[in-house]
This record gives structure tokens, C-alpha cells and sequence, in this order.
């Protein structure tokens, strides 16, 4: 189901981790724009630093820690947790009822007038982004939409606008680059991997760190995009219903046919055996 | 008698295994009330971990396969003109009727936004297996429903209604199965896209193909678990020789599975396949218990031919086996290493024990009052009478 489009444009997230104070003014300034309410949290609830916990109903986009073991030492680590935008997204193509869009912009969208609440994104999606609001009685999923109504008009996200070191806002080719730039010019300084870049078919967010990206938690993604797993079988949903039901029908009208006419000579044997009995 | 006391006269006559049906079915009922009243996250032990529990993996996923008895044999006996098995198709169409509306139940019970169902048509995505199930699962429940209103309406009488559904049994035949082989398949489709979630003892990309082909000897063997629990508790008469033909066909079909099983594995699967020792013995007890030790009694004429065993392979093996696949693909194997464990809670068990026994009882009720267990071909009783509720077939109610 992918399509060539030029993905150069889409406005993407470059997150570089090595810049990263950890300070948290983007779910801060997430919280504000979008108008999530505000949630119980205890400090130490999730790994290190982190809080809250994870990602959740009222949070789009946290900090994420992580306490690991390197080369003998106790190290810990953060990074941005939020929606990675997709270019062909999981999401999108397995909602039922399009409640998801890809938009022409970058961000992937969700609308809250057309779900259903299956919750069939949440098994889809490869970085485990959608959640799902269990407090309510008749609920909704609940992800980053890339402040989308900002975007389109030519404003940086609500996080990216907070941040005051590691993020930067623009055109997916010009954000490669970029990021390739650094790679280059730094190379002590970096993993040699832009993550995003190729995973789940490539994303509108991408990331550079100092250390490996399995070790801080980054999930070790499928290069190939994800709908087209699917699409593999659904493509042949036409031609097995026609098959299976052509075949059927072909088998009765074969089955009845013979039937009829060996019920005819049948008959045609009756009738002549009474014809004999009346000549005798 | 008042209407009301008629019905709990008529209740306290009931066999009281179907009693303790009912209470079940209450309690049931009880709970989903619980759910809209209290939400999802409250009665369930649903979290953003587990968005699929128990609803998911029993009344949807496995429920399906379960129910598909009605579209097989249906297919063996009208298509393939194998008339002598037409005893056991009105049963096998109630309990396929049954089985895919409690499956709208139960997924209603699931969904957030119930109320939205619709959406479905109105924003369609044809790019969503989920699009594909919901459409051929509703479309499904009408085909068996028009199947199952036969009996109803020579109940009743109604004559001319009942020669409309007469020629439209056979198309709505090929058109059930037709439907029944996308959605069967589909529901594996939804899988697929559990990359790096689903371990790659189930993951692959023949899932859907597989989850078909088990539907079909589940099927078969769901026929005969019934005709053999009919027989013992209903009064109806010993059907072990009709059984024996179906139980000729059924080795074939495991034993197409169990090949594109093994080819699946080795050559269209990703690696490691046997690094979690909990997963690998799951996988080994499904495949054992579920498909080798049945394929190879059903081998054997003796068991193929007597009834007493036909319910014992069948029954307990290979609907076991197809129970545990279903689990391990929708819920086991999609939990990850150091990942919290799921267990359904209270409310969750009782909703799915509620939908269980509701479907034993609305059969064994719909078997009291409706003539499923008359013996009826395709072509017979075309000479009745015009109008409705022209005679009144007098219809002796079977006993409990």
C-alpha cells in the first residue's frame, strides 16, 4: 500500500540526545497546548528520574529514563518518548474506520469523532504509542498529533518550540542531512545510526545518541512498513471470495445437475418397466 | 395462567443444568451492565500493555473458528450434494447463528464506543483487516440468521415465507461459506501487523491460510462434539454412521495443516523460533495434543467409526488444541520477555462465562421449541400450502 511520495518536505523532529538536559519544558509545554489534564504521579515511579511513570491518557510525550549497565559502570540515560509520525504509518492503515491520517504535512492525526475504541492501533503500532483512556466509561485513544492545528499553520510544535537545546523542526530531507552533518563532524561524539531513519519504513522523528539505542530503551524496529504485512494477504480478500464462492457454486450446479439426471433415467427406467408390465 | 407465570411455569420445568444456565447468563448480563457502567479500565484488567484481554482473545478470536460448523458443513452437504449428512445441518446452523451473535456481543462489550458501530460503513478502510471482519461478520450473522429463520417460520406456519427461504438456501450456502473464508482467514491477517510482537513460532506469512484451514476441521469436529451431545442429553437419535464420513474428510485437513505448519516454520519464518522455553512448550502442546495425536487417531477406523471415541478425539483434542492456538497467537505470544503478566479479572471471566453459557442454552431452549432435529432435504415438503398461517403443524416440543 505504499505509495511513492516525496517525503522530503514533511516536517520532522531531529532529537539529538547528546544535547538533552533532561529538564522536561516539552511535556511541560505538551501538557499546556494540548490541555491534558493533570495526573497523580510519585516521584521514583518508573525507572530513575522518571516522571510520570510513561506515556498515559493524559501524557503525549515524556522523558523517558533509563538506569543500565555499561562497561563495568552504572549509567543512566534519557530520551523523548512521543509519537514517531510514521511515513507509512500502522496505525493508519489497520483503523477500521480512518479515524487516522497521515496528513500531507508529516504529522499523523487522529480524529476523535470517527474511533470506534477497538484499539487495534495499540496492538499495530511498533513503539507502543496509542493509549487508551481507562478511566472512562465509553473511551477514546489518545496520542500526539505533532500540534497539527500549529503546524499547518507554519508554527513549530508545542515541544519543539520549548525546548531550549536538542530540537530541531523542518524538512525531513533537510533534518537527514543535518543529522548526517553532525555524524560526520563528530563522530566520537555519536552512535553511527540515525534511528527513524529506516525503522518501521522511516519516521517523522528522528534521533541521534551517544550511546546504543537498544540500551536506553529505543525498541529494535522492522525496517519494512508495517502495512505492508498486512496488505501481503488482505490484498487477496477479492479473489478468495470469488474463488471460494465461484467454486462452490460451479460444485452445486455440477452436484445437482448429475443428480436430476440420474433421477430423469431413473424415472425413464420406471416408466418403461410399467410400460413392459402393461404390454405383457 | 398469566403470560408471566406461564413463562416461570414453563422455566421450572427446565432440567436444572439449564437452570444454572440461566443464573450464569444473569450474572453474565450483570457484568456487562458493569462495564458501561463503571468503564473499561475499572472492571477489566485491561492496560495500555494489554489493549486485547480476554474479550479479544475467547469471544472474538476463538469464538469465530468455534462457530464455524454451519458454513462447512453446509458446503459438504449442499454443494457437494452429501445428502445423507442433512440431519446435522440445522443444528450446526443454530449453533453457528448463536455463536456469531454472541461474537457481536461480545466485541460490542469490547469496543469503547459501541454506539459508533456504524462508523464502520460510513468511514470505511480498506486497508483494515479490522474493516474486513467487522463487515463479514455482520453480513455473515444475517446470512445464518436467514438460514436459522426456517425452522422458526414452520413453527409458525408461515408458508410463504418459508418457500422464499427454500430457493434461497443454496445461494445463501455458497455466499455463507464464501464470507466465512475471508473473515476465518482475516482474523489471522490481524496478526500480521504484531510484527516484532508475535513470536515467530506463530508469526508468518501463511497465518491467515492456517487459521482457515484450522477453522475447517474445528468446524467438522464442533459437529460432531454436538451430534453427540444431542444424541446423550437430547433425546436424538444416534447419528455415529453419518459422523463416520465426516471424520473421514477431517485427517485430511489436519494433515494440510500440519505440512504448511512446518514449512511455515522453517522456511517463512524469521529466527530465533525456540528461545523462550514457556513459548516453546505452548507451541509443542498445540501442535501434539492439537494436531499430530488427532491426525493420527483419526487414522484409525475404529475411532473413526465409533462413538464413543469420535467425541473423545474430536472434543477434547482438537478443540482444545484449536483453543490454545488461538490463545497463544492473540495473547500468549505476543507477551514480550520481562513483561507483566495479564489475567482476566472477575467481571471479564464472568461476561465470557455468561456468552459460554448462553449459547448452551439458547440451543438447548431454540431445540425445545423449534423443529431443528426434524429431518427436512432440500427438495422435500414443496407441495405445502400457500398463505400464512394457513395449517398449524402441530410441533410436539422435545424433551430436556
Amino acid at each position: 500500500m505504499s505509495t511513492e511520495r516525496d517525503l522530503s518536505n514533511q516536517r520532522t523532529f531531529l532529537i539529538d540526545l547528546t544535547k538533552c538536559t533532561g529538564c522536561r519544558a516539552c511535556q511541560v509545554a505538551c501538557k499546556q497546548w494540548n490541555q491534558m489534564e493533570a495526573e497523580k504521579t510519585s516521584f521514583f515511579e518508573g525507572e530513575g528520574y522518571q516522571n510520570p511513570a510513561t506515556l498515559s491518557e493524559y501524557t503525549l510525550t515524556t522523558i523517558q529514563f533509563k538506569d543500565y549497565f555499561h562497561e563495568g559502570k552504572n549509567e543512566f540515560s534519557f530520551y523523548k518518548a512521543m509519537c514517531m509520525h510514521c511515513n507509512d504509518p500502522a496505525c493508519v492503515s489497520v483503523c477500521p474506520v480512518s479515524a487516522f491520517i497521515k496528513t500531507p504535512e508529516g504529522p499523523v492525526i487522529y480524529d476523535t469523532k470517527r474511533c470506534i475504541g477497538c484499539r487495534f492501533c495499540m496492538i499495530a503500532c511498533p513503539f507502543g504509542i496509542p493509549r487508551y483512556q481507562w478511566s472512562k466509561a465509553l473511551p477514546l485513544v489518545v496520542k500526539c498529533n505533532g500540534c497539527y492545528s500549529r503546524v499547518k499553520e507554519g508554527l513549530k510544535p508545542a515541544c519543539a518550540k520549548a525546548c531550549p537545546t536538542a530540537i530541531e523542526y523542518g524538512g525531513r530531507q533537510e533534518m537527514i542531512d543535518e543529522a548526517k552533518r553532525r555524524l560526520a563532524v563528530n563522530p566520537g561524539r555519536y552512535m553511527n545510526r540515525i534511528y527513524g531513519l529506516e525503522e518501521a519504513g522511516g519516521t517523522s522523528v528522528l534521533y541521534l545518541s551517544a550511546v546504543p539505542f537498544d540500551d536506553i530503551g529505543f525498541r529494535n524496529v522492522t525496517r519494512r512498513p508495517l502495512p505492508s504485512r498486512t496488505w501481503a494477504a488482505l490484498r487477496f480478500v477479492p479473489t478468495a471470495f470469488i474463488t471460494m464462492g465461484g467454486s462452490l457454486a460451479f460444485i452445486s450446479w455440477l452436484t445437482h445437475r448429475k443428480e436430476k439426471i440420474r433421477r430423469e433415467k431413473e424415472m425413464k427406467e420406471v416408466e418403461r418397466a410399467s410400460q413392459k408390465g402393461d404390454r405383457s | 395462567m398469566t403470560a408471566m407465570q406461564k413463562v416461570v411455569s414453563e422455566i421450572r420445568s427446565f432440567h436444572l443444568f439449564l437452570r444454572i444456565l440461566i443464573v450464569l447468563v444473569t450474572a453474565g448480563l450483570f457484568a456487562a451492565i458493569a462495564r458501561f457502567a463503571f468503564g473499561l479500565g475499572a472492571t477489566t484488567n485491561l492496560n495500555d500493555v494489554y489493549p486485547w484481554g480476554l474479550w479479544i482473545s475467547f469471544d472474538v478470536v476463538t469464538s469465530v473458528p468455534l462457530a464455524a460448523g454451519a458454513f462447512v458443513l453446509g458446503a459438504i452437504v449442499h454443494c457437494f450434494n452429501i445428502k445423507k449428512l442433512e440431519p446435522l445441518v440445522r443444528p450446526a446452523i443454530v449453533t453457528g447463528f448463536l455463536g456469531y451473535s454472541l461474537v457481536c456481543l461480545g466485541l460490542l462489550l469490547d469496543l469503547g464506543q459501541p454506539h459508533r458501530g456504524w462508523h464502520v460503513f460510513a468511514y470505511p478502510n480498506l486497508h483494515s483487516p479490522m474493516f474486513e471482519v467487522a463487515l463479514c461478520v455482520m453480513s455473515y450473522t444475517t446470512v445464518a440468521l436467514l438460514e436459522f429463520l426456517a425452522p422458526v417460520f414452520e413453527k409458525f406456519g408461515f408458508h410463504l415465507p418459508l418457500r422464499f427461504l427454500r430457493t434461497l438456501e443454496l445461494p445463501l450456502i455458497v455466499l455463507g461459506a464464501a464470507i466465512a473464508t475471508l473473515h476465518q482467514s482475516t482474523i489471522g491477517t490481524f496478526f500480521l501487523i504484531a510484527v516484532d510482537k508475535l513470536h515467530n513460532l506463530w508469526y508468518n506469512p501463511i497465518l491467515p491460510l492456517l487459521f482457515w484451514i484450522s477453522a475447517v476441521f474445528t468446524g467438522m469436529c464442533i459437529i460432531i462434539i454436538e451430534a453427540v451431545m444431542v444424541h446423550r442429553y437430547l433425546d436424538q437419535p444416534d447419528e455415529t454412521d453419518l459422523l463416520a464420513t465426516l471424520t473421514r474428510i477431517i485427517p485430511w485437513f489436519l494433515g494440510i495443516y500440519l505440512v504448511l505448519k512446518i514449512f511455515a516454520l522453517f522456511y517463512l519464518s524469521e529466527r530465533p523460533l525456540f528461545d523462550r522455553p514457556v513459548l516453546t512448550t505452548l507451541f509443542a502442546i498445540e501442535m501434539i495434543a492439537g494436531i499430530i495425536i488427532p491426525f493420527i487417531m483419526f487414522l484409525h477406523k475404529r475411532i473413526r467409526t465409533d462413538g464413543v471415541l469420535q467425541l473423545r478425539a474430536a472434543g477434547l483434542v482438537v478443540m482444545f488444541g484449536l483453543v490454545l492456538n488461538r490463545f497463544n497467537v492473540s495473547m500468549f505470544g505476543m507477551i514480550q520477555e520481562n513483561q507483566q503478566i495479564y489475567y482476566p479479572s472477575v467481571i471479564e471471566s464472568i461476561v465470557t462465562i455468561g456468552i459460554i453459557a448462553a449459547h448452551i442454552l439458547f440451543f438447548a431452549v431454540i431445540a425445545r421449541y423449534f423443529p431443528i432435529f426434524e429431518h427436512h432435504s432440500e427438495d422435500a415438503n414443496n407441495a405445502i400450502e400457500d398463505g400464512f398461517h394457513s395449517t398449524h403443524e402441530q410441533v410436539v416440543p422435545e424433551k430436556i
